[in-house]
């Protein structure tokens, strides 16, 4: 038989929902002893072919043979019982719970539970493959890459020997990525079969032993990793060829925009934040914001936004046309728009903040001008026709433009969220993460938009995880480490060493 | 194929866009077969022709001119407490308080009638009542959306608490206006001189509620749907933190919203002594405050879908007092009756959103 080393094989999978074709006759098969990369665009199904193997939705058609016997699974228990565990891009673990009682959440047990035991066999877990967990930490005193681990200690714990991750690296930093890797490749070692879902070409060809390709949801082709190169799998991944290269025109004439003096900022809990941060961000440049997670980021674009109360320090406008200065700190959004900054802001949190998941491309379109006119009713008609305008341009994928937000992919939200942020004509365009979770093609649209700005003179401040981006996208580059200015460095020539030793110490090897 | 592998008996996937003509479909399915249900639970537990009691019910409703003009008065009220709820509701701020605040517009119409009667013509006091009652429940719908607002107490509790004060407030003002002395209430106020009531327009003594009440309930469709609050209000209830990033005072909205929906509330405190019982007790609202939270969350803040619902649910309250006086029975076996068809149309709406696959069968492509 042909699958005799598989462990598992889909058979002609099919899944729709409603009008959507999510999955269309779908094989695969997963080996022993071998990463698989599940790779495609945003909305290829890969997900959801993961999902029904791990008992979260059920196929419409097809089959499933695990370990060569054809088997129905129906809820994540199931998924469980054939040694099946997936590890969710957004993690579901108890926060008031230690690691190791979300471990056993769940599982069944006799009447008495003794944590010794069980703290024994997770510890025991950690040393096989490298992981790095105290049992005993809760989960809210956790970062996100130590939470992910507790969701991969999880599903070894209940006796998993197929592993799906689901982009496990989009929440983390270059350092725990390789961590990461490591202990995938300790698993791979030990004869489990792993699967990440990913669209990032770089992780693919680092850690993969081969590759599977899903496009608009059909199975387009497999392939050894060592046997292909990054241009091969974009192809296949996009149905066309790509260009990789990032872009950059030389900035024309950059002066000053906004000019940041002293920014001191704390948290709710008087916990610094962002510590005396200094910097110009100027016209006709892109000004890329390098640092790990949690080091200030967000706390500075919001700062500038008019989002975050700010303890000391000055962050001023200065006019293109006038080159009067305004100072922003003390005022909230709305004020700041009133006094003609035209500031956009493409924050991280798309769904949750720069728009509203539950409402259609119109409204979404209202949030920055329904304010406008004297009239007390809201103007919909310029909005859809913008709703129009940004689907039309920047192809957006969507039913039409009554289908509320939350239901078009990753990508799609993007695009109507920066397009929404660009047609307000804005001189200073402040994006936050701006390709994160977004597949190649929708990247390359992403930092074509963000050009475009650029060389019509507006001040763009990109904050990004993507070093290898950073360094190909940016003017210059102001690095982050802990809330203080580590350094900033010209994006032309610089070393991605350098600034990934920046990130962690301040000013790098060089200052100690 | 393998015996063991054997499809789940049934799953539920989701729909997707659905004829609103389907929709409307299924709703009527779901009557008709709570009404099957109760047919039966009537014969079994007490013996009746299912049929005789139906038609009691439509008796106790329509049965004569004045019981439909009744039937529609309180429908009216109940749209009108549900149009009130609708703003909150969508602004995501859970108002328990509509009892209070019906009680005490309806305190401030009391007043208004008993201390003002003699001295001002009809005209005049309508219109002092009209103003007074939206302003007093307005204040006791802001008190707790300034306390949401600045500290972020919990709406539920605070405005649920505020029924109980103004429960009490009644009480006071019962003891305070007692007529005839010894009685405990207040009696039917300025009974010989009908001063502050609502007068008979076009030969019916309701047609003045229904005008009102009509009016708010357009007003409040065009005003959630069209005007820039409304949109203000829509932006809050998904998601403060989005509202806060595009500048909208997220305290200034929920203070302004709770002064409608209170303001609202109390009018209908106005219609319910100014239009209908001419009286003000403890049992004023009655529990309607509450009763409209389902009016409003069924028709999802659709004032017009709200008249449908709150018709329905005044009417089976109308042939439940039907039947217990006709049949003889006490108000459990009618209560059944109205909670079977509630469950059936709420969980039509499971049936309007998702669909069942049960094995063996292919979904169409």
């Amino acid at each position: 038989m042909e699958g005799a080393k598989a462990t598992v094989c889909m058979r002609e999978i099919t899944k729709t929902f409603g009008s959507t074709v999510a999955n269309n006759c779908v094989c695969l098969d997963i080996n022993k002893g071998e990463i698989l990369s599940l790779l495609g665009e945003n909305g290829s199904g890969k997900t959801t072919l993961m999902n029904m193997l791990s008992g979260i939705y059920y196929p419409d058609a097809g089959q499933i043979f695990v370990n060569g016997s054809e088997v129905s699974i129906r809820s994540p228990k199931d998924a469980f019982e054939l040694g099946i565990g997936m590890i969710h891009q957004h993690f579901k673990l108890v926060d008031v719970l230690s690691a190791a009682e979300n471990i056993i959440l769940g599982m069944p047990g006799n009447g008495r539970l003794d944590m010794k035991v069980v703290n024994e066999k997770i510890l025991n877990i950690c040393s096989l493959y490298g992981f790095d967990v105290d049992p005993k930490q809760k989960i809210y005193d956790m970062s996100v890459s130590q939470k992910q681990t507790v969701e991969i200690v999880k599903v070894l714990y209940r006796g998993a020997d197929i592993l799906i991750l689901d982009e496990p690296t989009a929440v983390l930093t270059p350092q725990e990525t390789d961590k990461l890797f490591a202990v995938l490749r300790n698993m791979r070692n030990d004869g489990k079969a792993v699967v990440i879902i990913t669209h990032k070409l770089h992780e693919v060809e680092e850690l993969s032993d081969r590759v599977a390709v899903l496009r608009h949801g059909q199975y387009i082709g497999e392939m050894v990793t060592k046997d292909t190169n990054a241009a091969e799998m974009t192809n296949m991944m996009v149905g066309r060829t790509v260009s990789l290269n990032i872009a950059r025109p030389e900035p024309k004439d950059p002066k000053p925009r906004i000019v940041v003096d002293g920014l001191t900022v704390r948290d709710i809990d008087g916990v610094k934040k962002l510590s005396n941060v200094s910097f110009a961000a100027n016209s006709g440049e892109i000004l890329g914001i390098a640092g790990i997670s949690g080091c200030g980021q967000r706390e500075l674009l919001e700062s500038i936004a008019g989002l975050q109360l700010v303890e000391s320090g000055s962050i001023s406008y200065i006019d293109p046309e006038t080159g009067k200065q305004v100072e922003l700190i003390g005022k909230d959004p709305r004020t700041i728009s009133t006094l003609g900054v035209a500031l956009s802001f493409v924050p991280e949190d798309r769904l949750g903040m720069g728009l509203v998941g539950n409402m259609d491309l119109t409204d979404n379109m209202m949030l920055r001008s329904f304010r406008r006119g004297k009239s007390m009713f809201a103007d919909r008609k310029s909005p859809r026709s913008l709703a129009e305008r940004v689907v039309n341009e920047l192809e957006v994928v969507t039913p039409g433009i009554t289908t509320p937000v939350r239901r078009l992919s990753g990508g799609n939200v993007q695009k109507i969220l920066v397009g929404r942020e660009i047609a307000c004509a804005p001189t200073v365009l402040m994006t936050a993460y701006a390709v994160r979770g977004l597949d190649i093609n929708s990247s390359y649209t992403i930092y074509d938009l963000l050009n475009q700005q650029k060389e019509k003179g507006v001040a763009v401040i990109y904050v990004g995880e993507d070093l290898d981006v950073l360094l190909e996208l940016c003017d210059r580059i102001l690095i982050l480490c802990g809330g203080e200015v580590s350094g900033i460095v010209p994006g032309r020539g610089a070393n991605k060493r350098e600034v990934g030793m920046m990130m962690t110490k301040l000013g790098g090897e060089a200052g100690k | 194929m393998n015996p063991k592998v054997r499809e789940p008996f049934v799953r539920i996937t989701k729909r997707d866009g659905l004829a609103s003509w389907r929709g409307w479909l299924i709703r009527l399915i779901s009557l008709i077969l709570a009404l099957a249900v109760s047919a039966i639970v009537i014969y079994a537990m007490i013996k009746l022709n299912p049929l005789k009691v139906y038609a009691a019910m439509w008796e106790g409703a329509f049965g004569s001119e004045k019981r439909s003009w009744v039937t529609l008065r309180d429908t009216m009220m109940m749209l009108c407490i549900g149009v009130g709820l609708a703003p909150a509701f969508k602004m995501r701020f859970w108002n328990i308080g509509a009892e209070g605040q019906i009680l005490i517009g309806g305190i401030a119409t009391a007043a208004v009638l008993i201390y003002c009667g003699n001295s001002m013509p009809t005209w005049a006091l309508l219109l002092t009542s009209f103003v007074v009652s939206s302003i007093a429940g307005a204040i006791w719908g802001v008190v707790p959306a300034f306390f949401k607002a600045r500290f972020g107490t919990n709406e539920t509790l605070f405005t649920l608490m505020m029924n109980y004060v103004a429960i009490q407030l009644t009480s006071y003002c019962v003891a305070l206006w007692e007529n005839p002395f010894g009685s405990n209430t207040v009696g039917v106020i300025n009974q010989q001189t009908r001063a502050g009531w609502f007068p008979s327009l076009l030969g019916q003594q309701y047609m003045l509620n229904v005008i009102l009440v009509l009016v708010l309930a357009v007003s409040m469709y065009i005003y959630l749907r069209y005007s820039k609050q409304g949109y203000e209000i829509s932006v809050v209830g998904e998601s403060e933190r989005t509202a806060r990033y595009i500048g909208i005072s997220v305290r200034r909205v929920i203070v302004r919203t709770m002064m409608i929906s209170g303001a609202i509330c109390g009018l209908a405190g106005f219609l319910a002594v100014s239009g209908a019982s001419h009286t003000i007790s403890t049992s004023t609202a009655g529990g309607r405050g509450f009763t409209a939270i389902i009016v409003a969350w069924l028709a999802k803040f659709n004032t017009f879908v709200m008249i449908l619902i709150a018709a329905l649910l005044v009417f089976l309250e109308k042939g439940a007092m039907q039947i217990a006086s006709q049949y003889n029975l006490n108000d459990f076996a009618s209560q059944m009756i109205t909670g079977i068809i509630l469950f059936f149309i709420l969980g039509s709406e499971f049936f309007i959103n998702y669909r069942l696959v049960f094995r063996g069968k292919k979904e169409a492509k």
